[in-house]
C-alpha cells in the first residue's frame, strides 16, 4: 500500500499543480492554439502580460456557464459568429465600452450593445476541381441543381460554418425556399456529410467529387502545408453570388466572459488584437480578411482576386440560427 | 464471520455508495429538467433516425460478432484445428485495439482513394465513383463491422470457455444413443454453450450502445453523437439527459439478460463433470477451418497492428516529443491514481460486507457496482453536476467564512476524471476483489477473532497478505481501462489537458494518426496485458489443463490465488467507449 500512497501524493501534487493558476491572462478558444500564440506573443513583449490559451472545439459557452463567478477565463475567442451569439444569449458576455475597438472595427462587424467585437472575416467559398469544373461563376442556389448530382463535398450540415449558411438563405429567401434548396443540395451530395473543411478538398482532389464547400482561409492554409499542398492546387477557389447578393461571409471574434477576473488587462488584450500589428499578423499567419479597415490581406489571398460580400447585417443571421437548424433536422440533411 | 460491528463501519460503506452513485442520480434529476422545447423538437425530426441506428448498429454488431466467434470458439475449443492452441488465447488480442483506430486504418484502405479502390478502378479502368460499385466504409455497415472486429472476442471467450467445460459424459451418451457428430453439435453442445454466448451477446450489444468514438468518426448519427451534440451543440443539458436515459434503459436491459444468462450457466456447470474431451476430426475442413480463424485474426489485430506500426515508424521524428512523453504521464498517473482508489473502495466496501453480520451491508458492494453501466458520454454529464455544486458550496463557505475561495478544485481539474473513472471502474475492482475473497474460508475468520484480533488487524494481518494476487490484478484492470476511456476523457478533461487516448482521437478526427500511432500503440500494448492474465488463468482452470477439476466451492486458503485472478469473473470490464 505504500506504493498506492506514494501515487496518491504524487497525484495530488499534479491537480494542485494544475489548479494553481500563474498571475495571467487565461484565455478560453474555439480556435487551435497555434493560430494566434504568435499574436500573443507579440502581446506579451509589448505589455509584459502573460498570456494562456485552453483550446476547446465544443462546449466553452456551457462550460462558462457551469463555472459562473468561479470562472478563470479572461477573455473567448471564437471561430464562428454563432458561438458570440450563444455567449451572448446566455448571458455570459460583459460590456466593453472602448473607443479604440469602436475606430478599428466597423460598426457591422461588432455588436451595436457592445457584447462582441469581430476580429477577421471569411468567406464561405465554393472549391470547384480545375480538371473537371475549372473556374465557376456559380451561386449557391446553384447546389441543387440537378446537374451537380453526385457531385458535392460538404462537412456536417450542423458545424456551424453551414448553419450561418443556410441561416443567410433563410434570410434572403425565406424557409420554404431554403427548405427546397435544402433537400435539393442533400440529394446532390456524393457522400453523408463529414470530415471537416479541408477534407472536402481532399476529397476533390481524390476525385471523390467537384465541388467542395470550404471556408477561404483553408485555401490558405492548405497551400502552407506539404502534406495538403497538392489537395489545395487540385481545385480553384470561387466567391458564389457576385452577380447577386455577394457571397456569405461569417466572423471569428472575441468577447469579455462576465466574470473575468482580470477585466483591464482582458480588454487591453482586446484592443491590441484589433490593433494594426495584430491584424496584419491575422492576416498573413491565418490568411484570413483583416477587419480593420486600413490593414491589407496576405499576398496569397489578395491574388484569390477582389469579391462581392454579401452585406446582410450580421444580426440577421442570429435571428434566423434557430430556424436554420431546425430546417437541417428536418430535412435530415446528416443522415 | 459475525462480528459486533459498528455501527459508523456501515455507515461508511453506504456512504461510498452514495458518493459513487451520485452521477446516476444527477443525470436522473437532470432528465426532468424543462428544455425548452429542445428534445420535442429532436423527437419530431432525428430522434426515431438515431434510435433506429442505434438498434441497427447494435444488431448488425452482434450478428457479426457471432458469425465470427461462435464458430472460431468451436473450433479452438473441440476440434483437432491446427493451430489450436495459439488461436485459443490469439483471438481474444483484438480486445485491446480501440475500435476508432480500426476504423481509421480500414477507412485508408478502402475508402475511394485507398489503395484497395485504386486496385479495382485500375482493373475497370474506372476514373469516378460513379462508373462502379464499392461498398461505403463509412457506413453503419462498415461502423459494425469495424466494432465487431474488435468485440467479438467478449462471445469467443465466452463461447470457448463453455465449449471447453461441457460434459464429456452427456456428449458420449448423445453419441452412444446414435446421434452423428453433427447431430450432437446443434443438439447438445450449441444448445449448452447458449447462455455463456448469450451473455457475451449482451456485452457486446452494450460496448455497441456506449460507443462514441467509431460512429463519430464514420459520421453515423447515433444516440451517443446525439447526446454530444445536444449537450455542446444546442446547449441543452436537459435534453441530453432525456437522451442518455433512452441509453440507459437499453444499457440496463442488456445487464439484466446478461446476468439472467449467466445464471443459468452456473446452474449448469455444477452439475457437469468436466473431462477430456476427444477433438474432433475435421478432416477435410481442417485447412479451411483454420483459414478462417487466421483471416480473423489478420484482419482484426495483425494487419491494424502491423499498420499502425508502419506509421509510428514512418513519423517516429514527429511522433517522438515531449508532448507524448506528457500525454503518457498524464495517462499513467491518472490511471494509477484511478487504480488506487478503486482498490481502496473495493477492500472497504468488500470488507464491511464480509465480517457484518447484517445481510444489507453486502448492498454497498452492489449499488457502488452499477456505475460501470454508464457510457462515458452519459457518465460526463452525471459527473459535472454534483462536482460543480460542491465547488461552488466550498467557495460560498470560504467567502462566508472572509477567506478567498480555492476556485473549481473538482470540477475544473483532473479531479473530475478521477472521480468519473472511480465511478465506472469501481465495479472491476469490486468483481476482482471479491472473488477472491470468497475463496478465504470463513473459518479464518473465525481463527483470527478467536485468537484475539479486532476486525482491523485480522484485515491487516490475515487478509491483506493473501488477497495480494487479487488486488494486483484489480489495480492492473482498472489501471488499463483508464488508460483507454475516451469519452469521459474528452468530455470532462480540464481544458488543456491531454492523454495519450484523447490525443489518439485527436488525430483520428484531423485524419492524422499517422502521427498519433505512437501513442495508439502504447494504448494497445498496454491493453494486450490483462489479455494475458486472463488466458493464464483461464488456461489453469482449462478442463485439459492439468491443474484441472478445482472444486468451485469455498476452496482452502492453499489453493493457489493466482488462478482465481479477477480477471476471469468480470467479462464487464468495459472497453473504450
Amino acid at each position: 500500500m505504500k506504493l498506492s500512497k506514494g501515487i496518491l501524493f504524487a497525484g495530488l501534487a499534479c491537480i494542485a499543480g494544475t489548479s494553481v493558476a500563474a498571475e495571467q491572462l487565461t484565455i478560453y478558444s474555439y480556435r487551435q492554439a497555434f493560430l494566434i500564440e504568435p499574436i500573443l506573443a507579440e502581446f506579451t513583449k509589448e505589455t509584459g502580460i502573460k498570456t494562456q490559451v485552453v483550446f476547446a472545439k465544443d462546449g466553452i459557452a456551457e462550460r462558462l456557464q457551469r463555472e459562473g463567478r468561479l470562472s478563470k477565463a479572461d477573455l473567448v475567442l471564437t471561430s464562428d459568429f454563432s458561438k458570440l451569439m450563444e455567449l451572448v444569449d446566455k448571458n455570459l458576455v460583459a460590456k466593453v465600452d472602448s473607443p479604440v475597438l469602436e475606430s478599428n472595427i466597423p460598426a457591422q462587424l461588432r455588436s451595436e450593445g457592445d457584447d462582441w467585437y469581430a476580429l477577421t472575416v471569411r468567406t464561405r467559398s465554393l472549391y470547384s476541381s480545375k480538371e473537371r469544373l475549372g473556374k465557376l461563376d456559380i451561386d449557391y442556389e446553384d447546389l441543387a441543381k440537378p446537374e451537380y448530382k453526385g457531385k458535392i463535398c460538404t462537412r456536417s450540415g450542423k458545424h456551424p460554418y453551414n448553419i450561418s449558411l443556410v441561416a443567410s438563405m433563410i434570410a434572403h429567401k425565406g424557409e420554404a425556399e431554403t427548405r427546397t434548396w435544402l433537400e435539393g443540395l442533400k440529394a446532390n451530395l456524393a457522400r453523408v456529410p463529414q470530415g471537416n473543411d479541408r477534407a472536402q478538398v481532399k476529397a476533390v482532389k481524390e476525385g471523390l467529387c467537384d465541388i467542395a464547400i470550404g471556408n477561404s482561409y483553408y485555401f490558405g492554409a492548405m497551400m502552407q502545408d506539404p502534406e495538403q499542398k497538392s489537395w489545395a492546387e487540385a481545385v480553384y477557389i470561387n466567391f458564389p453570388n457576385q452577380k447577386n447578393r455577394g457571397t456569405h461571409i461569417n466572423v471569428s471574434g472575441m468577447a469579455l466572459p462576465k466574470h473575468a477576473p482580470n477585466r483591464d488587462q482582458a480588454v487591453k488584450l482586446m484592443e491590441f488584437l484589433s490593433s494594426d500589428k495584430a491584424q496584419q499578423a491575422y492576416a498573413e499567419v491565418n490568411m484570413e480578411y483583416p477587419v480593420k479597415a486600413d490593414v491589407k490581406p496576405s499576398a496569397i489571398v489578395a491574388s484569390w482576386g477582389e469579391f462581392k460580400a454579401d452585406s446582410l447585417p450580421i444580426g440577421k443571421l442570429a435571428e434566423n440560427h434557430a430556424a436554420a437548424v431546425k430546417l437541417l433536422d428536418e430535412v435530415k440533411f446528416d443522415l | 464471520m459475525v462480528v459486533g460491528l459498528p455501527k459508523r463501519w456501515s455507515l461508511v460503506g453506504f456512504v461510498i455508495a452514495f458518493l459513487l452513485l451520485t452521477p446516476l442520480l444527477a443525470l436522473l434529476t437532470l432528465a426532468t429538467l424543462p428544455d425548452g422545447e429542445v428534445f420535442a423538437h429532436l423527437t419530431n425530426t432525428v430522434l426515431p433516425s438515431y434510435i433506429a441506428n442505434t438498434a441497427k448498429l447494435m444488431l448488425a454488431v452482434v450478428l457479426l460478432s457471432l458469425l465470427f466467434a461462435v464458430p472460431a470458439a468451436w473450433l479452438v475449443a473441440r476440434c483437432d484445428l491446427p493451430g489450436r492452441r495459439f488461436f485459443q488465447w490469439a483471438l481474444l488480442l483484438p480486445l485491446a485495439m480501440p475500435g476508432y483506430v480500426v476504423a481509421y486504418i480500414y477507412t485508408d484502405l478502402l475508402d475511394y482513394p485507398g489503395p484497395v479502390q485504386r486496385f479495382v478502378r485500375s482493373l475497370l479502368g474506372a476514373t469516378s465513383p460513379a462508373d462502379y460499385w464499392f461498398p461505403d466504409i463509412r457506413s453503419l455497415g462498415g461502423a459494425a463491422l469495424m466494432l465487431a472486429l474488435v468485440l467479438f472476442p467478449y462471445i469467443f471467450l465466452l463461447g470457448r470457455t463453455a465449449f471447453m467445460e461441457q460434459s464429456l459424459s452427456l456428449l458420449q451418451a448423445s453419441r452412444i444413443m446414435g446421434a452423428s457428430e453433427r447431430q450432437s453439435f446443434w443438439r447438445l453442445s450449441l444448445p449448452m454453450a447458449r447462455p455463456a454466448i448469450a451473455a457475451g451477446v449482451a456485452l457486446v450489444a452494450m460496448e455497441t450502445a456506449a460507443d462514441f468514438a467509431t460512429v463519430s468518426y464514420f459520421a453515423v448519427p447515433t444516440l451517443t453523437t446525439a447526446v454530444y451534440d445536444t449537450w455542446l451543440g444546442y446547449g441543452s443539458l436537459a435534453s441530453a439527459s432525456k437522451l442518455s436515459v433512452i441509453i440507459l434503459l437499453a444499457v440496463f436491459l442488456l445487464i439484466y439478460l446478461e446476468r439472467f444468462a449467466r445464471r443459468k450457466q452456473e446452474l449448469f456447470q455444477r452439475q457437469a463433470l468436466t473431462g477430456q474431451i476427444p477433438l474432433l476430426s475435421l478432416g477435410r475442413w481442417r485447412w479451411p477451418a483454420f483459414g478462417f480463424c487466421l483471416l480473423l485474426l489478420l484482419a482484426s489485430f495483425i494487419l491494424p497492428l502491423g499498420i499502425l506500426l508502419d506509421y509510428a515508424i514512418r513519423y517516429f521524428g514527429a511522433s517522438w516529443n515531449s508532448e507524448f512523453f506528457q500525454f503518457s504521464w498524464n495517462s499513467f498517473y491518472l490511471s494509477a491514481l484511478s487504480a488506487a482508489l478503486c482498490v481502496l473502495l473495493a477492500l472497504a466496501l468488500l470488507y464491511v460486507g464480509r465480517i457484518s453480520p447484517r445481510r444489507i451491508d453486502s448492498w454497498p458492494a452492489r449499488l457502488a457496482s452499477s456505475g460501470y453501466a454508464l457510457p462515458g458520454t452519459v457518465l460526463a454529464i452525471g459527473v459535472l453536476g454534483p462536482l460543480t455544486w460542491l465547488d461552488f458550496a466550498i467557495n460560498d463557505l470560504a467567502d462566508w467564512l472572509g477567506r478567498e475561495g480555492p476556485g473549481l478544485i473538482f470540477s475544473g481539474s483532473v479531479a473530475a476524471l478521477l472521480f468519473a473513472f472511480c465511478v465506472r471502474f469501481a465495479a472491476i475492482a469490486i468483481g476482482g476483489i471479491e472473488n477472491s475473497w470468497r475463496r478465504l474460508s470463513p473459518s479464518l475468520d473465525m481463527a483470527a477473532l478467536t485468537m484475539g484480533k479486532g476486525p482491523l488487524s485480522m484485515f491487516f494481518l490475515v487478509h491483506l497478505p493473501l488477497l495480494r494476487t487479487g488486488i494486483l490484478a484489480a489495480l492492473l484492470l482498472v489501471f488499463i481501462e483508464a488508460m483507454k476511456e475516451l469519452p469521459a476523457a474528452l468530455l470532462l478533461r480540464p481544458i488543456g489537458f491531454e492523454n495519450l487516448a484523447t490525443h489518439v482521437f485527436q488525430y483520428v478526427s484531423d485524419e492524422r494518426l499517422e502521427q498519433g500511432a505512437l501513442a495508439a500503440i502504447v494504448i494497445v500494448l498496454v491493453g494486450l496485458v490483462p489479455l494475458i492474465l486472463l488466458n493464464r488463468s483461464l488456461e489453469l482452470k482449462a478442463p485439459d489443463s492439468p491443474v484441472s477439476d478445482s472444486p468451485v466451492s469455498d476452496s482452502p486458503v492453499s489453493d493457489s490465488p493466482v488462478s482465481d485472478s479477477p480477471v476471469s469473473v468480470n467479462p464487464m470490464s468495459p472497453k473504450e467507449r
